[in-house]
């Protein structure tokens, strides 16, 4: 065991893994997140907290971590290359172990031109890859990266994100290979919505050994709405969905019902793919569906591990 | 070359407000080439300037003028007479060029009329875009002559992020995917194999992160100095 926490004992145990994310809130009150976290606690076994996501400014990830840990939960803390150097996010790796946080994603982030703060200076000093890297080096070698050693240990699990959708198609399972490399122990793929292209990438994926090396978690996004999937369809960056499915939420007479009913299908075929080993519900501001999405695609009980 | 963009007019009305006679100084090297700081944008400048002051009495007084290189000595030697004469001088060069004025003439008002934007090309007629942010430690030797540090939007050093969909960048879709043209290019030089290295993290000392920087050349300097 690299860090000993659930979502690695889930995962190295080979039993389909469940995940889920929570968006903190544009605010103070820590019982916004003790609420989600309670509310996903029986469902999932691990949780990601978003790091300002879309670049807006939210709740540090690190403070709604600790929150969720508190509750039980096995946080992911999402760390964005967007907002900070090497100097900062090392030393917030540093004290997220302090406080027992024992997963980190490490993301580029998405451009700050996207969000509600476009007047600021974009750091990226670093790339998710060489984020790995850092992460890597603090936990195998108990060094910082300029070589410096710190006290005690790190031991963390670490994870990276990959979009199936975003292109160069054939690149994406490289900068996958780049990533496994670098040291990401799991993957957390963007929503799939195509599962058909999933597939193929999944069996680039497995063409190359890259499902021994490192797991992989199938991204889902539940869509509330007819409104959601159009916007998704038309405005989120590397999100695709396909016009039938946006038609299919369009016609329904109970939209929520049905983004369920498509989320469960999603589901049910990424299970059969080989070397998927884990779902990602990501129902950000919806946190509330993912106890039905987990027991009616028969993924519980939970957390197991 | 560098490019630049000439502020606005109100913007520049403002910051001659305090001055009575002010010298227009264009520069002839690169703001001419790129249509904002030349001859030509001196004489539009100054006559849309005197237009504004036509209805005041005791209107300001403009004089236009352009040397070859603002940002060089022996250029600015030649305006010396001109500089003292007037209230302020009103640069259309590149910040480098507003300031090698200040330094010159230590008693002189420099005042930007452009906002130096780039460092770059022009793409088609009319169009120019970003393609160098001087980081001081070239890369683009390893990604086929195209600089992910100016031409993406995240300096991303690794391939491009979740949000390159369509060759696009995600910030617009007036902005190219600075990866899609590194990757189609490696394809077709083929040198894709090149792109599955790590690049680790960079030192970032030899870009302004490093604090101002200074290039001494020996070779270059006058006996008996330095
Ligand atoms: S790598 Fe540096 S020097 Fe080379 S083009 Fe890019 S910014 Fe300019
Ligand atoms: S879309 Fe391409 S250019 Fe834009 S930030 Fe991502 S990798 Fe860079």
């Amino acid at each position: 065991m690299k860090a000993g926490t659930n979502l690695e004992k889930v995962l190295e145990s080979g039993a389909f893994a469940v995940t889920a994310e929570i968006g903190p809130p544009k605010g103070t009150a820590a019982r916004v997140v003790q609420r989600k976290g309670e509310t996903l606690k029986p469902y999932v076994d691990a949780v990601n907290v978003t790091n300002n996501q879309t670049a807006i400014v939210r709740m540090c990830s690190l403070a709604s971590c600790v929150i969720l840990k508190q509750l039980g939960l096995d946080p992911v803390m999402q760390i964005v290359c967007r907002d900070r150097n090497r100097i900062a996010i090392q030393s917030d790796i540093l004290g997220a172990v302090a406080l027992g946080i024992g997963n980190i994603l490490c993301l580029s982030g998405d451009h700050q031109k996207l969000g509600n703060q476009p007047d600021a200076k974009g750091v990226f000093d670093l790339d998710s890859i060489q984020l790995i890297q850092v992460v890597k080096k603090l936990r195998d070698e108990k060094k910082l990266i300029c070589g410096e050693e710190i006290s005690g240990e790190a031991p963390l699990f670490i994870g990276a994100a990959e979009n199936p959708y975003a292109d160069p198609f054939e690149y994406r399972v490289v900068r996958l290979l780049k990533k496994v490399k670098a040291g990401a122990d799991f993957i957390q793929t963007q929503a799939i919505y195509d599962v058909s292209k999933f597939a193929q990438w999944m069996e680039l994926v497995r063409d190359k050994g890259l499902d021994q090396q490192v797991h992989i978690l199938a991204g889902v996004i539940p869509t509330r709405s007819a409104g959601m999937a159009r916007y998704m369809r038309d405005y989120v960056a590397g999100v695709y969905v396909p016009d039938e499915l946006v038609t299919r939420m369009e016609v329904a007479r109970d939209a929520k019902e049905e983004g369920v009913k498509i989320c469960l299908e999603i589901i049910e075929q990424i299970k059969e793919i080989p070397g998927v080993h884990g779902v990602h519900i990501m129902a950000v501001g919806w946190e509330d569906i993912v106890p039905a999405i987990a027991e009616r695609a028969g993924l519980l009980p939970r957390p197991i591990g | 070359m560098i490019t630049g963009k000439q502020k606005p007019l109100e913007e520049i009305q403002r910051l001659i407000e305090p001055y009575r006679k002010v010298l227009i100084l264009g520069c002839g090297t690169c703001v001419t080439i790129r249509y904002c700081g030349g001859e030509k944008e001196v004489a539009t400048l100054a006559s849309a300037l005197r237009l504004s002051e036509g209805m005041r009495n005791n209107p300001r007084t403009f004089i236009e003028y352009t040397i070859k290189r603002q940002c060089e000595q022996e250029f600015l030697d030649e305006i010396t007479d001109k500089v003292k004469k007037v209230d302020a001088v009103l640069s259309l060069a590149c910040g480098v060029g507003v300031q090698a004025l200040a330094e010159q003439f230590p008693l002189a008002i420099a005042l930007p009329g452009i906002n130096t934007t780039f460092i770059g090309r022009p793409e088609e007629l009319g169009v120019l875009s970003e393609r160098c942010l001087a980081c001081g430690d070239c890369v683009i030797g390893l990604t086929g002559g195209i600089c992910p540090i100016t031409r993406c939007a995240k300096s991303l050093f690794n391939g491009p992020c979740g949000g390159s969909v369509n060759g696009k960048c995600e910030i617009s879709p007036d902005i190219p995917c600075a990866w899609q043209l590194i990757y189609d290019r490696m394809a077709k030089l083929n040198l894709l194999d090149k792109l599955v290295e790590i690049q680790p993290l960079r030192n970032w000392s030899s870009s302004h992160s490093g604090g101002p920087r200074r290039i001494a050349r020996e070779d270059l300097k006058l006996p008996g100095t330095g």
